[in-house]
């Protein structure tokens, strides 16, 4: 059995392999060929097993949905894609092989990683193959350093000087606080770029305060000194575990300011719990993206998701990646590239930038840093649930 | 008044590090080895909570007292099954069999509740306490007062009743004391029985202070209850009382005025400077060894 199994495998790496160079060559004279040449393969790398298991599926799940619905519609200039992800543990070097294993299976776009760390390691290697890479959810400077490197979601510092300006353009508060993570790289990103725009614009900051990831249960001592500041709003760009501790704790010291987070505090309400959720309430989420939009493509996007995945309404990571296809999409459409041309990673590298795409997340363009340009939304809890807040 | 509202909260981790700590010092006291499993009590002991109070909606006063229950059972259940047999062991057994209790307890509880943190429920229905400007939570004034009336009940006992009496006896001299008729083995299982449903009242002013518990909950709070131990002298039960309030607060304190990021440095710089002026800690008694 074994041997027929290898066997099997073999001849089908083998072919693989043949298949491979005749597309590579551009070769369209066999029958065979052509119809390989009607196939856009987009490759994408994610945690599927592990701690940060959600992260992957959502994106798997999100791309999985794009894909299906541009096929559905007749595909892209006649050409259908197909969706190959492989788990990566948000490991890189498992995220560099599977990089390698797609790039065997015919990948012609990638979309690089789900977690930041994994991305930046799979744009060194695509740098080399000069293929499109968008990632939907790398959020760290340096998933886009390279020229073929896009991303989808907002760069960490971005997220800072959206924030500021947010809270100002809204007359949230005159007067604000900041707690942060001061030993990971977001939290710590997302901070500076924030201080810096509060500055500009005039927002006066009252305290800083931070912990480490060896101090993340007891916040009173922070907590304590933002109530002695007078502060009228808690800035804090955490992820959503320790927000849950703040947000609690905050509420039983009747700590009376308003809390203002970013896209890293998604699923909060996932992980305060029922019993703890009356803390969470008017707590509001810098995030290009909420669930319960009216508005298309949104609308539609969350209900088709519901309907294919069991009920789960999509999250922000899922978003990223169904509108990273749909980039991709737009891409073929304006360069008419088809895999099978021999500058069809130029062509769709050039197309990027002048493009417009109206995704589920924005209204978004890209500049050739591989930064996206898209409206800064924000959500509100109320009530136990995301609203968006107009 | 920032003084004051840090110093309230710093009493307040201080007294749920104490009671812990009087586990820890308790057991070393008698059996003369340190229980590293004891801080994972505190986590069964505040699961023990979420499960009676949320899923069986039990009343307040049955889910305390059946987590302490369930705390005693483990307790003395981990001392027969884990620590009797190796009672002629050399100590350094004794330890890597502790460390390998709580890991055994903490991955349990991953199998049994998965890795997220829980929510914790509104067990102490307490609103806040407003004194001028100054707010003290329901939690806080709770594991104060708790934990001062625990804590001399405790004395109390160890100091006015005849099995008190047998546990400072065997503490002192284990033959001597099995020579007056002590069941030392008795002892020690109430010795573990008592740290237990300490560490189970701390788990739950631990849980409900900070609202949520996973089942690695347990482990910090067990290593920093460890040190107050060390810190007010190790064997000594008003030293672990005081050592537990003093590290809180002086955590507490560093936090507010000199760093958040380097409170446990300070805290443990402390620690350093206690034991190289007072090797026996605060209130440990120097122990001439005969050879």
């Amino acid at each position: 059995m074994k041997k027929f199994a290898s066997f099997f495998l073999s001849l089908t790496m083998a072919m693989s392999l043949l298949t491979g160079c005749a597309d590579k060559n551009g070769g369209s004279a066999g029958s065979s060929d052509s119809t390989d040449a009607q196939t856009v393969v987009i490759g994408g790398s994610g945690p599927l097993t592990g701690n940060y298991a959600t992260y992957g599926i959502s994106v798997r799940q999100g791309a999985l949905l794009a894909v299906d619905e541009l096929n559905e519609k007749g595909g892209v200039n006649g050409m259908k894609l197909e969706l190959k992800f492989e788990d990566d543990e948000a490991d890189t070097t498992k995220a560099v092989a599977n990089y390698a294993t797609l790039m065997d299976q015919g990948m012609d776009v990638s979309l690089g990683a789900t977690t930041s760390g994994c991305s930046i390691a799979i744009a060194e290697e695509a740098k080399k193959d000069g293929l499109l890479l968008l990632t939907p959810s790398g959020s760290q400077k340096d998933c886009t350093k390279y020229d073929n490197a896009f991303r989808v979601c907002y760069m960490d510092p971005d997220l800072g000087f959206y924030s500021a300006g947010f809270i100002k353009d809204n007359g949230l508060a005159s007067k604000v606080a900041v707690l942060y993570d001061k030993s990971n790289d977001y939290s710590a990103g997302v901070t500076e770029a924030f201080l810096q725009r509060a500055k500009e614009i005039g927002l006066e900051i009252v305290t800083q305060q931070a912990f480490t990831n060896q101090s993340n249960t007891d916040f009173s001592t922070q907590l304590h000194a933002v109530k002695a500041s007078g502060a009228e709003l808690l800035f804090m760009p955490i992820y959503a575990p320790e927000a849950a501790y703040v947000l609690t704790q905050a509420g039983k010291m009747n700590l009376d300011v308003k809390f203002f987070g970013a896209d890293g505090m998604d699923g909060i309400i996932e992980k305060i719990g029922e019993e703890n959720l009356q803390y969470a309430e008017g707590l509001i989420l810098l995030t290009p993206y909420s669930a319960d939009s009216q508005q298309e493509p949104t609308a539609s996007f969350v209900k088709n998701y519901k309907e294919n995945f069991n009920g789960q309404v999509p999250d922000q990571f899922a978003a990223d990646a169904y509108d990273a296809v749909y980039t991709i999409a737009a891409c073929l459409e304006k360069s008419g590239a088809k895999p099978s041309d021999k500058d069809f990673n130029e062509k769709m590298i050039s197309a990027m930038t002048e493009i417009e795409v109206k995704g589920v997340t924005g209204t978004m363009t890209w500049s050739k840093e591989g930064e996206p340009t898209k409206p800064a939304k924000a959500v509100q809890i109320a009530d136990g649930a995301y609203k968006e807040l107009k | 008044m920032d003084f004051l509202s840090t110093l309230i909260s710093g009493l307040s981790v201080g007294s749920i590090y104490a009671l812990i700590a009087l586990g820890y010092t308790m057991v070393y006291g008698i059996a003369k080895m340190l229980n590293f499993a004891h801080g994972d009590i505190i986590m069964v002991g505040a699961f023990t909570c979420v499960v009676a109070f949320s899923t069986w909606g039990m009343n307040v006063f049955v889910t305390i007292i059946l987590s302490v229950v369930v705390c005693v059972l483990v307790g003395v259940l981990i001392e027969k099954i884990a620590y009797k047999p190796l009672r002629k062991a050399p100590p350094l057994s004794v330890l890597i069999t502790a460390i390998g209790v709580s890991y055994f307890l903490q991955s349990t509880a991953l199998l049994i509740f998965g890795p997220n943190q829980r929510s914790f429920p509104h067990i102490i229905d307490i609103p806040p306490i407003k004194i001028g400007s100054l707010t003290i939570s329901g939690e806080a004034a709770a594991t104060l007062a708790c934990s001062f009336v625990l804590m001399a009940a405790l004395s109390f006992f160890i100091n006015r009743t005849t099995m008190g009496k047998a546990m400072r006896a065997v503490s002192e001299d284990k033959q001597a004391a099995e020579l007056m008729g002590i069941s030392v083995n008795r002892t020690i299982s109430i010795t573990f029985a008592i740290g237990s449903a300490l560490a189970s009242i701390a788990g739950i002013f631990f849980g409900a202070t900070y609202g949520f518990i996973g089942p690695y909950s347990g482990s910090m709070p067990g290593i920093k209850a460890f040190v107050a131990a060390v810190f007010g002298g190790i064997g000594s039960i008003p030293g672990a009382m005081l050592g537990g309030i003093l590290l809180g607060v002086i955590e507490n304190m560093s936090k507010a005025y000199i760093s958040t990021e380097l409170s446990d440095a300070i805290v443990f710089g402390v620690l350093i400077l206690v034991l190289l002026i007072k090797p026996t800690g605060l209130m440990g008694k120097a122990i001439n060894e005969k050879v």
